[in-house]
This record gives C-alpha cells, sequence and structure tokens, in this order.
C-alpha cells in the first residue's frame, strides 16, 4: 500500500485550522465561509483513505490491485453533494438573517443575559 | 420479508414526491400525507412483531454482498424504535392537520408535508442503516429536512435561531464525516457489522480515540453537556408541531446511534467511566438550567437535555471493567424503555405548550396563568405527561427509571451510585421545575386576555381547530399511559434487544451472511 501524499495530508490540517478559525468568528459570512473549507478538508481526508498517492483511478493497464479504492470516492461524490445542498440553504438563511437586521453578526446570547440580570438582585438583596 | 426493511425509508420518500405533486388539492395532500405515515406505522407493526423475539433481518440494497453494499438492518431495536417514532410522527401530523384546518397555523402546509414526510424517511433510515455511511445519510436527510421545518414562519428570531442550528448540525455532520474517514484508514470497511470484527485487530489506543470522536460526534447531536448550547436557543423557537418532532424525535436519533456505536463497535473498553460521567454532568446541568427558565418550552427544552443523561447513565452501565454482565444487560434495557418514554412524553408536553400558545399567545410563564379554568382538559394533559417526565408512580417514566437505578445499584462501583444519586436529584428538580410552571400557568384566576383569547377560539372559525388540537394532544397522553400499561412486554423487547446489542452476534451474522437470523 502507498502512503498518503504529505501535501494532502498538510492541505487537510491548513482547512480544518482555517475552518474553525473562521466559525468563531462573529460575522455569518465567515461562518458559512468556515464551513465550507470544513466539509473540503473532510472530503480531503476521506480521499487519504483510498489507498496512496498516485493510484490510477481506473484499472487500465495497471492490473489487479494497482488502483484507487472506488468507495471512498463514491463516498466523497455523496458528501460533496449534501455540502453543496446545505451550504445553497445556508447560504440564504444569512442573507434572511443580513435582510431582517441590516447586519450579519451573530449577537450575544440575550435570553443567556436576560436570566442573568434576573439573578443579580436576588444575589444583592 | 426482507423488504419491510427498506419500507421505513421508502414509503415516506414516495409519500414525500406524491404529496409534492398534489399539494394544490390540500385535502388530497392532507389525505395522502396520513395514509402514508398510516402505512409507516403499519409496516413499523410487522416489523416489531418480526423481530421482537430477537430475529435480526438483514437486506442488501442493490444486491452487492455484505461488507460492500447498502446493509439494511432491523433488530428489536431498531424495530421498536421506528415503530415508537411512526406513532409519533403520525399524531404530530394529526394535531398540524388540526392547525391548519381550524386555520391556527402560520406554517406553509405546501411545504410541511413534504419536507415532513422527508425527515420520517431519514428517521427511519437512520434507525436501519447497516453501515455508518448509510447512517451519515439517514442523519443528513433528516437534517436538511429539518432545516427547512425549522425555517417555518421565519420571523426575525427564528431566522437567527435556525441559523444556529444548521450551523451546530453542520458541525457535527462534518466530524461525523471525518470520523468514517479515520474508521474507513483504520479498517477498510463502513459495514458496522465488518467494523465490528476488523476492530479487534486494531490497537486499543485507536479504537478508544474513534469511539470518543464517535461520542463527540453523536453527544452534539444528541445534546450531551457541554455540548448541548444550541438546543434551548433554536427548538423552542420553532412553531410548535416542529419542537414537538424535534425534541420527541432528533435527539433520540443521536442516542440511538450513540448506543449502535457503543455497543456494537466499542464496546468493553475504557470509555464507560467517561459516559457515567458525561450521564452525570447532563441530567444536573440540565435541569439546573430548567429551574431558572420562564418560559415553558424553554423549561421544557433543558428538561430534555437533562433526561438525556439518563440514557447515557444507562449506556454507561454496559460493560464497566469487572462489572456484572447482568447489570448491564439490565441497564441497557432500561434505556430502552427510557427511550420509548421520553419519545412520548416530551412529544405531548411540546404539544401541550402549542395549545398554551394557542391560548395566551406566546408561552412566558409571566403571561400564563390559570390556564386550569380556562381548559381543563389542557391541564389534565399537562398533568399527566409532567408527572411521567418526573418518575412518579404509575407513570412510564418511574417504569424506566426504576429500571435504570436498580442497574446502577446492581452494578456498584463510585460511578455508578453517583449516576444513581444524581439521577433521583433530578428526578426530584425535575418534579419542581414542573409545579414551576404548574403554579404559574394553571393556577390563579386567569388574566382578562386569556379570558378574551378563550371565549373568542370557542366561537370563532378555530373552534374546530382547537378541539382537534385537544383531542390529538389527549391521543398522545393516552399512548403514553399506553406505554406504562404495557410495561412489562416493553421490557420483554428490551432485554431481548439489550442481550443482542451486547453481545452482537446475531447483528453480525445477519448482516456478513444477508440472512435472517433467528435468535
Amino acid at each position: 500500500m502507498n502512503t498518503p501524499a504529505l501535501v494532502l495530508v498538510i492541505t487537510v490540517g491548513v482547512l480544518y485550522g482555517t475552518g474553525f478559525y473562521l466559525l468563531v468568528q462573529r460575522s455569518l459570512m465567515r461562518v458559512v465561509l468556515g464551513i465550507l473549507l470544513l466539509g473540503h478538508g473532510s472530503n480531503l481526508a476521506l480521499l487519504l483513505t483510498d489507498g496512496g498517492a498516485a493510484l490510477p483511478p481506473l484499472l487500465g493497464d495497471a492490473g489487479e490491485g494497482r488502483i484507487a479504492d472506488p468507495l471512498p470516492h463514491a463516498m466523497i461524490l455523496t458528501a460533496i453533494v449534501i455540502t453543496f445542498g446545505v451550504t445553497t440553504f445556508l447560504l440564504a438563511l444569512a442573507y434572511r438573517v443580513w435582510l431582517g437586521d441590516e447586519n450579519d453578526e451573530v449577537p450575544d446570547d440575550i435570553e443567556d443575559r436576560r436570566i442573568g440580570a434576573l439573578a443579580e438582585p436576588e444575589d444583592s438583596a | 420479508m426482507t423488504v419491510l426493511v427498506a419500507l421505513p425509508f421508502l414509503l415516506p420518500l414516495l409519500g414525500a414526491a406524491v404529496t409534492l405533486l398534489i399539494s394544490r388539492w390540500p385535502r388530497v395532500q392532507r389525505a395522502a400525507s396520513l395514509l402514508t405515515l398510516a402505512a409507516v406505522t403499519a409496516n413499523a407493526g410487522l416489523l416489531l412483531a418480526e423481530t421482537a423475539d430477537g430475529t435480526v433481518i438483514s437486506s442488501q440494497a442493490g444486491g452487492w454482498p455484505a461488507p460492500l453494499g447498502i446493509t439494511l438492518v432491523a433488530d428489536p431495536l431498531s424495530a421498536l424504535l421506528v415503530l415508537v417514532s411512526s406513532v409519533v410522527l403520525l399524531i404530530v401530523l394529526l394535531y398540524a392537520i388540526g392547525q391548519d384546518v381550524g386555520g391556527l397555523s402560520r406554517g406553509n402546509p405546501d411545504v410541511f408535508h413534504p419536507v415532513y414526510l422527508v425527515l420520517t424517511a431519514g428517521v427511519g433510515l437512520s434507525f436501519v442503516a447497516g453501515d455508518l455511511f448509510n447512517l451519515f445519510v439517514g442523519f443528513e436527510v433528516t437534517l436538511t429536512a429539518s432545516y427547512a421545518l425549522i425555517t417555518q414562519a421565519p420571523t426575525r428570531e427564528r431566522t437567527r435561531a435556525s441559523m444556529i442550528y444548521t450551523v451546530v448540525s453542520l458541525i457535527s455532520s462534518i466530524l461525523f464525516l471525518t470520523g468514517i474517514a479515520l474508521v474507513y484508514a483504520a479498517t477498510g470497511t463502513v459495514n458496522m457489522a465488518d467494523i465490528a470484527d476488523r476492530l479487534a485487530t486494531v490497537p486499543g489506543d485507536l479504537r478508544n480515540v474513534l469511539g470518543l470522536f464517535f461520542l463527540v460526534v453523536f453527544g452534539i447531536k444528541a445534546a450531551v453537556v457541554p455540548m448541548h448550547f444550541w438546543l434551548p436557543d433554536s427548538y423552542p423557537i420553532a412553531i410548535t408541531r416542529i419542537s414537538a418532532i424535534f425534541a420527541a424525535l432528533l435527539t433520540k436519533v443521536a442516542v440511538y446511534a450513540i448506543i449502535r456505536t457503543q455497543t456494537l463497535l466499542f464496546s468493553r473498553d475504557d470509555i464507560t467511566d467517561v459516559l457515567l460521567v458525561f450521564a452525570i454532568v447532563t441530567m444536573l446541568v440540565g435541569i439546573l438550567g430548567a429551574l431558572v427558565q420562564d418560559d415553558v418550552n424553554r423549561v421544557l427544552s433543558f428538561a430534555l437535555v437533562s433526561h438525556i443523561g439518563y440514557m447515557i447513565f444507562g449506556l454507561g452501565l454496559v460493560g464497566v471493567p469487572g462489572g456484572h454482565d447482568d447489570a448491564g444487560v439490565a441497564g441497557l434495557t432500561g434505556v430502552i424503555v427510557y427511550l420509548v418514554h421520553h419519545i412520548v412524553v416530551q412529544a405531548t408536553l411540546f404539544l401541550v405548550a402549542g395549545l398554551i400558545r394557542q391560548y395566551v399567545g406566546n408561552t412566558s410563564l409571566r403571561s400564563i396563568r390559570g390556564l386550569a379554568s380556562v381548559s381543563p382538559a389542557l391541564a389534565l394533559f399537562f398533568f399527566l405527561p409532567a408527572m411521567s417526565l418526573a418518575g412518579l408512580p404509575p407513570m412510564s417514566g418511574f417504569v424506566a427509571k426504576l429500571a435504570l437505578f436498580q442497574a446502577g445499584l446492581e452494578q456498584g462501583g463510585p460511578l455508578a451510585y453517583a449516576g444513581v444519586a444524581a439521577g433521583v436529584a433530578t428526578s426530584v428538580l425535575t418534579l419542581i421545575a414542573i409545579f414551576r410552571i404548574w403554579v404559574r400557568g394553571f393556577w390563579g384566576t386567569p388574566s382578562q386576555a386569556i379570558v378574551a383569547a378563550q371565549s373568542a377560539l370557542s366561537s370563532g372559525t378555530g373552534r374546530f381547530g382547537i378541539r382537534w388540537m385537544t383531542a390529538t394532544t389527549g391521543l398522545m397522553v393516552a399512548t403514553g399511559i399506553a406505554v406504562a400499561l404495557l410495561a412489562g412486554p416493553l421490557t420483554e423487547i428490551g432485554t431481548v434487544a439489550a442481550r443482542e446489542l451486547i453481545s452482537g452476534e446475531a447483528y453480525r451474522t445477519a448482516v456478513m451472511s444477508d440472512s435472517v437470523v433467528a435468535p
């Protein structure tokens, strides 16, 4: 079995890192971009499991056992379709939020603040 | 007979297509929707009848042999959960139809019916999926439908809440996909029966890491503390019928996935202690959160988080190092009974909250008062499932909690005892949380606004709708009582299912030989 390409491994790491960094941003647009990057990262991670670098995806002249494992490819295709659909939905949703508030920032948890404020008078009393 | 295994998701998908095509004729659409869910429920009943004795039915969609093809499996646990969820889905559909006919809904029926059936299909697929990737697809189908449902009747708050819900669900889905990649890299298969065999050759530490990874993935979806923050922010905001279904089913599908992966794949490893700690923290943090809320829906949501802890606790009793296997079986049986009880009770309580919203306009404990004198039926329908949630005898919650506590005491060990103590404390605190709703919301004299709303509802066009909704809520309450009455047979099925989950023998044989395996 061939070893996975190091470049691909590093790329997966970078995609996860930047993806999670974007997720904790306040702007919804960045959150959506973060989700996109994470989706790519997980698809590439699946790609890493197909048997190693430089294996052809089709049988051709390579001979038995010398092709990439097709199962992860099939799973990636399914996952790409799902990520694509959901990202479209997320974009629409972010747009709706922007239409409603004219900004796309994630607000503080208002309910949480309210509960906190409820507790304060009892503490001081 | 094997076709029974595929129908839990084929039927509703077909129904979704049909209801989408006939959305111009609302009456026909409602009838088609009801018919589909009735068929799904009947099919689930047949499936349970076939598997109740421990038989495992497997089927390979597409005809590829076991480790490669798309495997569908039904064992007693899957069949039982498919049945309970379809019954609950059917009753909530009836409630929704009453609401629509009575003109009391703000949702869009054109979207609601097809998407609701897609959600049914996703839940069905998750329960019968025999490989990890199909489980992922089942989750995605369910979640995609739920994204569409939670944004029904969008307002500013609802859109914001949906955004939280969607993003958190997506993160856990992406982690799920990563987990599949890791498992595939470690074992070369995604078929759960095959993974169970091959994991034996994987180093123990790697197995534990994979097990923990999946615990986090499904823990987010099941709202296990500390991964629960999204739930109380998103569920209460959706329109009632949707919150009822989300609260009843979506978290339970994740609990099912935790049970399946932690018993079949990562059993008897060092994860049990982690499970017990998670369980204790979930129970206590959830219910303490519920105590300070002043909105019925939010109290119920925090209580939901807290009661997920009971199920994790029972699962944690399995495979305690040096523990008794019998206690493990008893614990898992308790979890299965608890799942059934909680699906029904949680759905009922959210339906009641929906009725409160019809009378008062919102569910804040500040504005509801004296509901018992406005609608005695509503008070009764809140009281019964609420007592069941708190675990008072002779309700179903008592049966389930007793089973769990007995298993915990039998298993012994500091964490098991701590779990039982936390469980008892949570029961008491649940009772307090519920009495807060009862005293503030149902006792006292109703305000002018509530009386006016009530007379408007009992004379106007909404009269039929409100009666229908109350009647279907009553039906759900009756289902909850039926769960308590059927506790004996339910425990028997639960024991059969638990034994089989722990040994995993019948499941693996059925999948790998593509046949029906009797116990």
